[in-house]
C-alpha cells in the first residue's frame, strides 16, 4: 500500500524529532565506516540520508550539516579534506531545490531523482580527485549510487516510520 | 516605524549565498590539503571524532572472526601447529644463518669503513580494513603512532615490501600499497645490481620501472630488492620480480612490469618496520663568505626535506 500508492492526504506525519535525524546520521556514518570488502559497489549511506532528509526538511537539514558531514566522511576515509564536504554540499543544495518537486512523485519515481542526485554528488568527488592527480577507478563507481537510489524506497519507509508512531488515542474522547 | 518582516519569516541566506560559502570552503581546504598539506592538525582533531565510530563500524567483522575462530574444530589447528612448527624449524635455520652473516658483514664494512647498519625494529600490525577511496589503494592498520608507527615506516609482509605508513593516527595507520599509483621505491636487480625507480601501477596490481632505457641490462624473472639508498627502505629487502618486458624501438623507455613478491593486495598480518636509525646528516650547506650577505642563507625547504625523506 505504502509504495504503490502513497499519497500524502493519507497519512500525516508527525513533526520530527531532532534526535530521529542525528541517530540517522550516526547511523549512515557506521554504515560508511563498516570494513566493506569491495567499496565500489557500497552505496554512500551519509549520501542517501542526508538526501532524504534535505528533501523532507529542508529548513533542519541543509548544507551545513551537509558540508561537517562531508569533512567526517573525509577524515574517516583519510582522503583529501574537503571532497566528500564539497560533494554533499553541492547534493544537499540539489535535493533542497528539487525537494518540492520529489515529494510529489511515488516512491519508485522518487528513487530516480534520487539516482541523478547520488551520481551528481559521486561525479563531483570523481573530478575534484581527478583533478587533484588519481587515476580514474573505472566505472564500477557509478554502481554504489544506483544500489543506493534502489535503496531510497526502504531508507524513506524507515526513516519515517517514527513519525508514522501513532499517538496515544484517547478512547474516552467525545469525538 | 521599522518595517522588517517577521522573525518567523527570517530563514537565514539564501540557498545559493549558503552553497557559494559552503563551496568556497570546502575549495580552499582542498587547495590547502593537496598542494600545502596544511590541514594535519584539523584532521587530526577531526579523527579524534570519528574514531569512536570507526571503532564500533569494526567491531562487529572483528567479533565474528573471534567467533569462528573459536569453532575451529582440534585437527584443524593441529594441522595448523605442525606446519608452523616445520616453517618455524626452516626459517631458524636461515635465521642463525642470517645472524652469522650479518656480523660477518659487519665485520668487513667496519674494514672498509662504511657506516655499519643498525639493526631494525619491527612492529607487528594486523590489517584491519581495505582503505574506503576507490581513488587509492591504501589499508588501514591496528598500529598507531602510540605503538610507535610512524609516518614513512616501511611496511613488510614475510614475503616482501608491501607498502608504506602515509598517514599514522593515535591508534591505526594508513598504509599506501606499492601497487598505488602515487607510490614510488628505489630498487635494485639483484643479478647485476642495476639501480632502478618502482612505480605503482594502479588498478591492475603491477608494479613499473620507468624511465629505463630501452637497451636496459634487465630480462624476465630478475628479482627486485630495496636499494636503501633513499634511507627509508632498509636495503635488500624483495619487492618484486620482473614480469614482462616491451623493448619498442619508437620509445627511448622500456615498458617494464613487476610482479610485487609480498602478497600486497592480501594477507592480514605485516610488520612495521621503524626508519633505520643511522643515516648519514645532510651536508652543510656551503657558507657565505663572512660579513658579506650574511642576511641571505637560504632556509631548507620544506618540500626539500620531504623529498629527501
Amino acid at each position: 500500500m505504502l509504495l504503490g500508492n502513497p499519497s500524502p492526504a493519507q497519512s500525516i506525519l508527525l513533526p520530527v524529532r531532532a534526535a530521529t535525524i542525528l541517530a540517522s546520521l550516526a547511523l549512515a556514518l557506521l554504515l560508511n565506516f563498516l570494513p566493506w570488502n569491495n567499496v565500489a559497489l557500497v552505496p554512500d549511506f551519509v549520501a542517501l540520508v542526508l538526501a532524504f532528509w534535505c528533501v523532507r526538511q529542508p529548513r533542519l537539514v541543509g548544507l551545513g550539516a551537509a558540508w561537517l558531514m562531508g569533512l567526517l566522511i573525509d577524515v574517516g576515509n583519510g582522503v583529501l579534506l574537503g571532497q566528500h564536504a564539497l560533494a554533499y554540499s553541492l547534493l544537499a543544495f540539489a535535493a533542497i531545490a528539487l525537494s518540492r518537486r520529489i515529494l510529489w512523485f511515488p516512491l519508485w519515481s522518487q528513487a530516480l531523482h534520487v539516482a541523478a542526485l547520488l551520481l551528481f554528488a559521486q561525479g563531483v568527488a570523481a573530478l575534484v580527485r581527478l583533478a587533484a592527480g588519481a587515476e580514474f577507478p573505472g566505472w564500477s563507481i557509478v554502481v554504489g549510487p544506483l544500489i543506493g537510489a534502489v535503496l531510497w524506497p526502504v531508507v524513506s519507509l524507515l526513516l519515517l516510520l517514527p513519525q508514522r508512531l501513532p499517538v496515544n488515542v484517547d478512547e474516552t474522547r467525545a469525538i | 516605524m521599522e518595517h522588517t518582516p517577521p522573525p518567523f519569516f527570517n530563514r537565514g541566506p539564501a540557498p545559493l549565498v549558503r552553497l557559494a560559502f559552503f563551496a568556497s570552503l570546502s575549495l580552499a581546504l582542498l587547495v590547502l590539503d593537496a598542494r600545502f598539506r596544511y590541514t594535519e592538525g584539523l584532521r587530526s582533531v577531526i579523527a579524534v571524532a570519528v574514531y569512536p565510530l570507526q571503532t564500533l563500524a569494526t567491531a562487529p567483522a572483528a567479533l565474528a572472526e573471534r567467533f569462528s575462530g573459536y569453532f575451529v574444530s582440534q585437527s584443524q589447528l593441529r594441522e595448523e601447529n605442525t606446519e608452523l612448527r616445520a616453517k618455524l624449524l626452516a626459517s631458524s635455520q636461515g635465521a642463525q644463518r642470517y645472524a652469522a652473516a650479518q656480523a660477518e658483514t659487519g665485520q668487513l664494512r667496519r674494514l672498509i669503513g662504511a657506516a655499519e647498519r643498525l639493526p631494525l625494529n619491527a612492529t607487528p600490525a594486523e590489517i584491519l580494513y581495505n582503505g574506503r577511496d576507490p581513488y587509492a589503494r591504501k589499508v588501514v592498520i591496528d598500529k598507531g603512532s602510540q605503538n610507535g608507527v610512524s609516518a614513512g615506516s616501511p611496511v613488510v609482509d614475510e614475503n616482501g615490501v608491501v607498502g608504506q605508513v602515509t598517514r599514522a593516527h593515535a591508534l591505526s595507520s594508513e598504509v599506501t600499497l606499492l601497487t598505488d599509483k602515487e607510490q614510488a621505491i628505489p630498487v635494485q636487480v639483484v643479478r647485476n645490481g642495476l639501480r632502478a625507480i618502482a612505480f605503482g601501477a594502479g588498478s591492475s596490481g603491477m608494479l613499473e620501472l620507468r624511465f629505463m632505457a630501452a637497451n636496459a641490462e634487465i630480462q624476465n624473472g630478475d628479482k627486485l630488492v630495496t636499494s636503501g639508498i633513499d634511507g627509508t627502505y632498509p636495503p635488500g629487502l624483495p619487492v618484486a620480480t620482473v614480469a614482462r618486458i616491451e623493448r619498442d624501438a619508437a620509445y627511448a623507455f622500456a615498458r617494464i612490469v613487476c610482479q610485487p613478491a609480498a602478497g600486497v593486495e592480501s594477507g592480514s598480518y605485516v610488520l612495521v618496520l621503524g626508519a633505520e636509525a643511522k643515516r648519514s646528516a645532510y651536508p652543510e650547506e656551503a657558507g657565505p663568505e663572512p660579513g658579506k650577505r650574511l642576511g641571505k642563507i637560504r632556509k631548507p625547504r620544506r618540500k626539500d626535506a620531504d623529498a629527501a625523506r
